[in-house]
């Protein structure tokens, strides 16, 4: 029987020869940050209306090119009021889910009447963000708070670099080259947003969403869609592109029947 | 000569389940000079009777801002209170900071209390010596809370803590009915004419020793000294004294306010140990100036 | 005939597979903008852009960029606004500290100073910003106070900073400090002497500054925020800019 220890579940030196204590004393695993997003999300998109904010995100997660998971909720409501639209790494997605329903659950400790508004679980989050971005340890998202707070519509945007901006559109990835045109015909500066109703805000939506599919070669036509007014947040799942015409292919060059 | 065995430190109990180094720090609250808060469904107010050690020394600080929407006001040990104050101006600026919100009233006073307890169950620490009243405004509207050093916080209408208190809570539990419906002016004249029930017959407020301050719905807490206070104590009934603005028969029985504490303290077995422990305190009165 | 085939194989590959492609987390990025502050006699304006973009992208037409941090002083941090907002909250905080633990207003001068350490206390993980600062000095003269990232600051009569800082700044030398003008009292023998400009005229020149640096740059336009301190405290006025 082997006395030292040290020696318990090593090669016999009878047998393989003597052991090679460096291994033994190797320096352990160098802390690992993340450096590129493996399972990602793509766009959320939001804008204001007259009585709220609308947001949308598809529910695939991708891995590369690879549509791997096709059923993911990417918005997640936080309190009666919020809503939260995540892009990018959908493992940090997750944990900045769990983060969240941390928050709310603490804040409901006390039961003292006192809820978070939008605007201070946005805060939170950009602190979050900017923090995790200074140890050069960053959550690879993108992020769009969307709510009502006071009776007024809450929009701001924070991503990985802990960069905040709050505009009536937002959108996150590829929806901020394609959808975010389509939304400033609609509402381009502070105000425009009380024209438009949330019947129109929808077919907005829909119109960007669709166009996205159309384009963005990481969406997929199934989407979810968060609506925030006073009287609290409303989450459609399970909503499809329609009335998609894909003639057009055709007559792309190398892709439909047109060869030369 | 009997010696207490039980309150050589904070942790231990005595056979009848007290700790008396507790009690002790809420005698020292005692020691200082009265401070009074109460609430209307707008605001919240503190005020409170301003000490000088000598003909010319100072008068000491007995409100503190910690936020824009938050203030306490102190009897007992002044550092003590300082220490305090400036946990919660962190805890606030970090609660803007964090949340971007106001920090709400109740959870800095969780935050002091919690800070309190601890120092009535860990092995050689001493409980903090003073009391405090913290008024705020916040998403649930005004607040008065009351700290003591057992780590308790209660929320309140109105009341007071520190010496002859006890005739300010007597004009206070008379007339807390209109506290609600008040203006912020009437609201600080009810706070001023139970400050003066807890002065001496010789005594009188006037604008070196009232302390006042004033937060609420669009009012950011805000400190009145000195000349600034005057306006309100023109305002005070001049004829009415002990009894308040509502004359009353029974004025008399808040001039003997120590009476009804001692009895309060006694009522246990320990009869002797109490005694003991209130006794000593007069006797502290100079002494300890860091008291106020 | 395409690129791949006019080049020969070895260009496109050589130097792809003898050196590693170093692929690590930046920080940092360029939020654009641009900000200006102008010293008068007795007041200071600091005017920044409302515009926030990353790349070609306009990210907000309003996100406001310059901020009253009490004691009429006004600041701004502009370049990577993640970084910018928080040395600006940090500092509006470290002023009400100030006032706890003395009790008095913070003089322009020491916020300087102290901005000076923030900065520096940073020195190997900068702050990405420019960072101007305005307000009153001890005689009640407007003065303005520029940083560069780690820390090293002057007092200044006007600075520009920012995206658009190159084609603001020479413009503002000319301006107000007349540098290569001549003053036509002398028949144009003598260089233009330094005086004070009066409050319209330095908003006027703000306003022509900030249009022409829309014309000419694109990370600047949409709107333009201008915060004039006088002894009377800190006031904001808004005007459109371009927004192509």
């Amino acid at each position: 029987m082997e006395q030292r220890p040290v020696n318990w579940g090593r090669p016999r030196d009878d047998i393989y020869g003597a052991y090679d204590h460096n291994i033994h004393n190797a320096a352990k695993m160098p802390t690992v940050h993340t450096q590129q997003p493996i399972v990602t999300g793509t766009s959320v998109i939001a804008v204001k209306f007259d009585k709220g904010v609308m947001m949308a995100a598809d529910n695939l997660a991708s891995y590369g090119s690879l549509a791997r998971f096709t059923d993911q909720e990417r918005l997640i409501p936080v309190g009666k009021d919020t809503v939260v639209g995540v892009s990018g790494d959908i493992s940090d997605l997750q944990y900045v889910e769990r983060l969240l329903e941390q928050l709310e659950i603490e804040e409901n400790y006390d039961n003292d009447g006192h809820e978070l508004k939008s605007s201070n679980i946005f805060e939170y989050l950009s602190r979050v963000f900017y923090q995790r971005r200074s140890k050069m340890d960053p959550l690879w998202n993108a992020v769009i708070v969307a709510g009502v707070e006071d009776g007024k519509p809450f929009l701001s945007y924070v991503d990985l670099l802990g960069v905040t901006y709050s505009s009536p559109t937002l959108a996150t990835g590829f929806g901020a080259y394609l959808a975010v045109p389509l939304l400033r015909q609609v509402v381009d500066k502070e105000g425009d947003e009380d024209n438009l109703t949330e019947e129109d805000a929808r077919k907005l939506i829909d119109k960007c969403m669709k166009v996205l599919f159309y384009r963005d070669a990481r969406s997929i036509d199934k989407y979810s869609v968060a609506t925030i007014t006073s009287e609290g947040a409303k989450l459609e799942k399970n909503v499809k592109c329609v009335e998609m015409n894909w003639r057009f292919a055709e007559d792309i060059k190398g892709y439909g029947r047109t060869v030369a | 000569m009997f010696r207490n065995s039980y309150d050589n430190d904070s942790v231990t109990y005595s056979p009848t389940g007290r700790l008396f180094q507790v009690e002790y720090a809420l005698e020292a609250i005692k020691q200082g000079s009265a401070a009074i808060g109460l609430v209307s469904k707008t605001h919240a107010v503190l005020v409170a009777l301003k000490r000088n050690s000598e003909e010319l020394g100072s008068y000491q600080k007995k409100l503190i801002r910690v936020d824009d929407h938050l203030g306490v006001a102190l009897a007992g040990l002044a550092p003590d209170a300082r220490v305090l104050t400036n946990f919660l101006r962190t805890q606030a600026m970090s609660s803007k900071l964090v949340y971007n919100r106001p920090i709400p009233v109740s959870r800095a006073v969780s935050s002091i209390a919690d800070k309190a307890q601890a120092n009535t169950q860990e092995y050689g620490k001493r409980p903090y010596g003073v009391g405090l009243l913290v008024v705020g405004y916040d998403a649930t509207g005004p607040h008065l809370y009351e700290f003591l050093p057992s780590g308790s916080s209660l929320e309140y209408v109105a009341t007071s803590i520190g010496a002859r208190s006890q005739a300010a809570r007597t004009y206070l539990e008379k007339n807390f009915d209109n506290f609600g419906s008040s203006t912020l002016d009437e609201l600080i004249v009810h706070g001023i004419t139970a400050l003066r029930d807890t002065l001496a017959q010789d005594k009188e407020l006037n604008s070196k020793n009232t302390s006042i301050a004033v937060v609420g719905i669009d009012t950011k807490f805000q400190l009145y000294d000195d000349d600034d206070v005057v306006p309100w104590l023109s305002k005070l009934d001049t004829l009415s004294r002990a009894s308040g603005a509502i004359p009353t028969e029974e004025s008399t029985e808040a001039e003997q306010p120590e009476t009804t504490e001692t009895t309060e303290t006694t009522e246990t077995a320990e009869t002797t140990e109490a005694a003991d422990a209130s006794e000593a305190a007069p006797a502290a009165d100079d002494s300890m100036d860091t008291t106020e | 005939m395409s690129l791949q085939e006019a080049l020969p194989d070895s260009a496109l590959h050589s130097t792809a597979s003898s050196v590693p492609i170093e692929h690590r987390f930046n920080p940092y990025s360029d939020n654009g903008g641009t900000i200006l502050g102008i010293a008068g006699k007795d007041f200071a304006v600091l005017a920044g852009d409302t515009r926030n973009t990353t790349g070609y992208s306009i990210n907000s037409r309003y996100e406001p960029k310059v901020f009253h941090v009490g004691d009429n002083v006004v600041v701004s941090a502009n370049g990577f606004a993640a970084d910018g907002n928080v040395l600006v909250k940090r500092l509006g905080q470290q002023i009400q500290w100030y006032h706890y633990n003395h009790n008095k207003e913070l003089k322009l001068s020491s916020c300087a100073r102290l901005v000076q350490h923030m900065l520096y206390g940073k020195r190997f993980f900068p702050y990405y910003v420019h960072t101007i600062l305005a307000g009153l000095d001890e005689d009640g003269k407007g003065a303005i106070y520029s940083f560069d990232p780690v820390g090293s600051y002057e007092r200044e009569q006007c600075r520009a900073g920012g995206a658009a800082a190159s084609l603001i700044m020479p413009f503002l030398d000319n301006q107000v400090n007349f540098k290569n003008q001549m003053d036509p009292a002398t028949n144009g023998t003598e260089p233009h002497p330094i005086t004070y400009l009066s409050l319209e005229e330095v908003l006027q020149l703000v306003k022509d500054a900030f249009s022409s640096a829309t014309e000419r740059h694109i990370q600047v336009g949409d709107g333009l925020e201008i915060l004039i301190v006088t002894k009377d405290g800190v006031r904001t006025e808004y005007s459109p800019l371009k927004r192509d």
